[in-house]
């Protein structure tokens, strides 16, 4: 989780790796396979408060600062959810809060995973991108 | 009338291939895959008779109903009130009067709650309805049930997914005032056995309304075989436009029911002191009505009798026979509701893959079902399952589609099993 790089270098990684299959089967399965390996939440945080919203899959995220930086644990049912969780984590966590606020994620584009994105898949990756950023604005520029 | 074309000359086994020409949608290709549409209990295609209806209309047709001298108004209006007419005779009811054109099948089921609820149900009394209701059909009669102080309870469901009968006739006792139920489960397919269920609330003077939404594609409505007091249906799930359904009423309710929203065309008269009201269906029909999917839908009625539904619904029983067993023959493939009396609808979970995921992976191979909790969350609680994948079939479904279904189930075991 303490991987280095800021989130513009973080992202261009996970789409070389993504770049390596050429097609939706391939990164789809790699995807599942980040999922997989996403550490699992504390079953303590799975709770109402660290729940998002307007998911078909369950999803929850934990935000905590620490030293001036954000870090986000996740955990989802569905598999493809949480890989899409572990990559906005691997992305964001250990960020300063002010980037994550104004990071606009194009690399689920480049990615081929656009279209989780949008409200209407009801995964709540829209809605967990939201609370991901609501958290960091309420610690951006305190420093 | 008529403008299905050669349809109706098709005589005896019905077979797919004659109509899927008709529906441009299923040319369409998804991710370069052939599209393989199964999410038909959530909408289906339209023919392309019915996007004609509303080209034509409004082409050369529109004008607005019920009130110009006009010519143009003059054949609008026929042609509205002769869709009237052409529902009627589709549904078996006794009169024109008897249909109301709503939105769907959810305002119809509210229509009935506001007007005709507050009339029959009053405190402490119950209304009844199953566990397998969609929400469409709970959450209207709870809105009642809160403003009147009455209370909604629910008929259980059995593990195969059908009404347990004795506690239905059971709950009928215990100061029921009305009873909502479905015709056909959304979620599980179930035919529930309306016949015998009408009859005996109608012993113990107890209204019917019934949520045809999902029966009304694929099987013959007879409303006054039925006896239900109310039956409502949406459009967009019988191959007709969105945003149009019909309500029947039994014209003796209509009659005691107040108007539901006020404005135009409901009235007869109009003073600051007093309004008197136009008779049924106009008095439930404010507004300028929508007139372009009333009369597309008319077409699609006409497409729907062309076939025949009886051959429609042998048609589909062979069907969901065949993607059944074909399902069945997967590890791990597990049926929920698995009634004897079922329409075209498969709703199943694969080991422990979340449906969400199934869904996702089954998008990609061109095939388009639904999963969650498909509006019917109280039924997922009752199965302690968080929702199904469910492929629903129409009657332009192919074997060779049931196939591809069985193959993407596959592919998805492989990838997240
Ligand atoms: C059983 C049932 N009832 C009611 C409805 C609501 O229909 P509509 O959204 O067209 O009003 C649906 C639609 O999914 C349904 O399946």
């Amino acid at each position: 989780m303490a991987a280095q790089g800021t989130i513009r270098e973080r992202a261009r990684d996970i789409v070389e790796e993504f770049g390596l299959f050429d097609d939706w089967m391939g990164k789809y399965e790699y995807l599942i396979e980040i999922g997989q390996g996403l550490p699992p939440l504390d079953p303590l945080y799975k709770t109402e408060a660290y729940r998002i919203h307007g998911c078909q899959a369950q999803v929850w995220v934990r935000p905590v600062m620490k030293n001036g930086r954000v870090f986000y644990e996740g955990d989802s049912d569905a598999l493809i959810t949480k890989g899409l969780v572990a990559l906005l984590i691997r992305v964001l966590s250990g960020q300063p809060p002010e980037d994550v606020v104004e990071t606009s994620l194009e690399f689920l584009d480049e990615i081929g995973m656009q279209d989780h994105l949008s409200a209407t898949r009801r995964n709540g990756l829209a809605s967990m991108v939201r609370q991901l950023k609501r958290f960091a604005q309420m610690h951006a520029n305190q420093a | 009338m008529h403008a299905t074309g050669a349809i109706q000359d098709i005589p005896g086994k019905f077979d797919p291939a004659q109509v899927r020409d008709l529906f441009p949608t299923l040319r369409r290709e998804v991710y370069g895959k052939p599209l393989v549409y199964l999410d038909n209990a959530a909408s289906s295609q339209k023919p392309q008779a019915v996007i004609d209806r509303l080209i034509r209309y409004y082409s050369s047709e529109h004008s607005n109903v019920h009130r110009g001298v006009h010519l143009l108004s003059r054949e609008a209006t026929d042609a509205y009130e002769a869709a009237r007419k052409r529902a009627a005779d589709f549904l078996n009811a006794p009169s024109e009067s008897a249909v109301l054109y709503t939105r769907g099948a959810t305002e119809g089921i509210n229509l009935v709650a506001s007007s005709f609820g507050p009339l029959h149900v009053g405190q402490g009394d119950v209304v009844l309805v199953s566990h397998m209701e969609h929400h469409s059909n709970i959450v209207p009669w709870q809105m009642l049930c809160e403003a009147q102080g009455a209370r909604v309870r629910a008929i259980p469901v059995s593990d195969t997914g059908e009404i347990i009968y004795e506690e239905f006739e059971r709950l009928l006792g215990e100061r029921v005032r009305l009873l909502a139920i479905g015709h056909v489960s959304n979620a599980l397919g179930t035919i529930n056995p309306l016949q015998n269920m009408i009859r005996q609330a109608h012993e113990l003077d107890i209204p019917v309304v019934v949520d045809g939404a999902q029966a009304a594609p694929h099987m013959k409505i007879d409303v006054q075989a039925l006896d239900c007091d109310f039956y409502a249906l949406s459009s967009h799930k019988m191959f007709g436009p969105t945003g149009v359904g019909i309500l029947y009423a039994k014209p003796e309710r209509l009659k005691a029911m107040g108007p539901w929203q006020g404005g135009g065309d409901m009235i007869e008269t109009v003073t600051f002191e007093q309004t008197t009201y136009n008779e049924p269906p106009h008095k439930f029909e404010a507004g300028t009505p929508n007139i372009a999917d009333v009369l597309a839908f008319a077409e699609a009625i006409d497409f729907l009798e062309g076939i025949g539904q009886d051959r429609i619904a042998a048609y589909e029983r062979d069907l969901l026979d065949y993607a059944t067993e074909q399902l069945l023959q997967i590890e791990s493939v597990r049926l929920v509701g698995t009634a004897t009396e079922k329409a075209s609808v498969l709703s199943f979970l694969i080991g422990d893959i979340h449906p969400y995921d199934a869904g996702t992976i089954l998008d990609r191979l061109g095939i388009a079902v639904r999963t969650g909790h498909h509006c019917a969350q109280p039924l997922m609680r009752r199965f302690g399952i968080p929702g199904t994948v469910r492929a629903s079939f129409a009657l332009y479904n192919t074997f060779d589609e049931a196939d591809a279904l069985a193959a993407g189930v596959r592919r998805v075991r492989e990838m997240l099993g």
